[in-house]
């Protein structure tokens, strides 16, 4: 009787030990920690000014792979109405055919509706020729160039295509990081 | 006058958003407001001091008041992730993730390296490769350096955007038919929270040139 109960306890315990260690064997894993994307940024002002109010939430969590196909005719029809309102308001307005670097509306809005940043990694980076975008670029005045046919001097539309604001409030640094101390 | 009204339709709303963000909206609320932080204000893509590397400057939170700056602050449950495409195929190939940690009041940065799946969600990828203390308002600049030769900086700084802003609103709505000389830079004495990464370029997975744009995700 003693044998069978020590024997009994001996099995008991074991299915205990059984147990916890097969417990023991599954924890739970730990969770994969995901980010859902917010907001998104290629090439200075882009959503800002070809893009309608009602396509700004869209295009901020669009990929850039799906962009040409959802906007580019919306940008397409945003520019030609933009560049016929300038006119209207001053008949002195050169509208737009191509720009300083040689490209229709067409082509513009294709480039503009992917919105990425095509940067060198070889040379020189600016905005100006699509190889970056440096702290001191004026991205307004080269874009403002891009779409109101200013051309490479500024003459056709002087007055759309220069804001007369060049260089930023502060000088930038030589090193890293490069930025200007908080005002 | 029916043009000019088609003009302000079309674009009167997308003037009161310049650079990412939203003018009218965000400079009246305070900078604590949560989805600010995820607001990106810029991307600057440039070869660094040493032409061998490259730098990627992502700016958030604009429109910051000097007698504000202090008390602003990264969001742990954001990050801000540089997407790098290396065959122009707009997907994204390589990525720079850069992660607040309240812990430590650092930011630690992530890659470059492949991410697991490319779109809309994102995980940290592998270990943290640099890492700098945020550094505080009027404090001299932080520099972290890891041991793959990354540099990163996160902070205030002065808003490196500058445009007259104002006068271009007004082009919109029809009021003015050009800007002024000289303009007014409408971001003047105005500061982001900033987050710089030195780069070598061979870790780039380049043949010459690459395409990049900057996201801000929140943790789901």
């Amino acid at each position: 009787m003693k044998s069978t109960i020590k024997l009994l306890a001996i099995i008991f315990a074991g299915s205990l030990i059984a147990v916890s260690c097969k417990k023991n064997d599954d924890p739970a894993p730990a969770p994969t920690v995901y980010y859902q994307q917010q907001d998104q940024m290629g090439r200075p002002a882009v959503n800002t000014v070809m893009n309608a109010s009602a396509d700004k939430n869209a295009f901020n969590v669009t990929p850039p792979s799906a962009m040409g196909a959802a906007f580019q005719t919306k940008f397409l029809n945003n520019l030609v109405a933009l560049d016929g309102a300038l006119f209207a308001a001053n008949p002195l307005y050169v509208r737009y055919s191509t720009n300083a670097l040689g490209m229709s509306p067409t082509a513009l809005t294709t480039t503009l509706a992917t919105d990425v940043l095509g940067v060198s990694t070889t040379g020189a980076t600016t905005l100006a020729t699509l190889t970056g975008r440096t702290l001191a670029d004026d991205v307004i005045n080269i874009e403002l160039q891009f779409l109101f046919f200013g051309g490479t001097d500024g003459s056709k539309n002087p007055q759309l295509t220069n804001d007369n604001v060049n260089a930023n409030d502060k000088p930038f640094l030589a090193a890293f990081p490069y930025l200007a101390a908080p005002f | 006058m029916k043009k000019n009204k088609i003009l302000l339709t079309v674009f009167a709303a997308a003037a009161l958003i310049t650079g990412g963000i939203m003018y009218a909206a965000d400079h009246i609320d305070a900078p604590a407001v949560t989805n600010t932080k995820s607001d990106i204000t810029d991307l600057y893509v440039f070869q660094a001091q040493t032409a061998t590397n490259l730098v990627f400057v992502a700016n958030t939170q604009g429109l910051l008041a000097p007698g504000a700056t202090a008390a602003a602050k990264f969001d742990e449950n954001t990050i801000i992730e540089f997407n790098i495409d290396n065959n122009a195929d707009n997907m994204e190939d390589l990525v720079i993730q850069c992660k607040y940690n309240a812990s430590t009041n650092s930011i630690d940065v992530y890659g470059p390296t492949a991410p697991s799946e490319k779109g809309l969600r994102s995980k940290l990828e592998g270990s943290v490769t640099a890492s700098a203390a945020v550094t505080a308002y009027g404090s001299a600049a932080v520099i972290g350096t890891g041991a793959t030769g990354i540099k990163v900086f996160a902070g205030p700084r002065d808003d490196p955007f500058y445009f007259d802003f104002t006068q271009f609103g007004k082009i919109l709505a029809g009021t003015a038919i050009g800007f002024n000389n000289p303009g007014t830079d409408t971001f003047a004495g105005t500061n982001v929270m900033s987050v710089v990464v030195e780069v070598p370029k061979s870790q780039l997975n380049s043949t010459g040139s690459i395409n990049v744009w900057v996201e801000t995700k929140k943790k789901i």
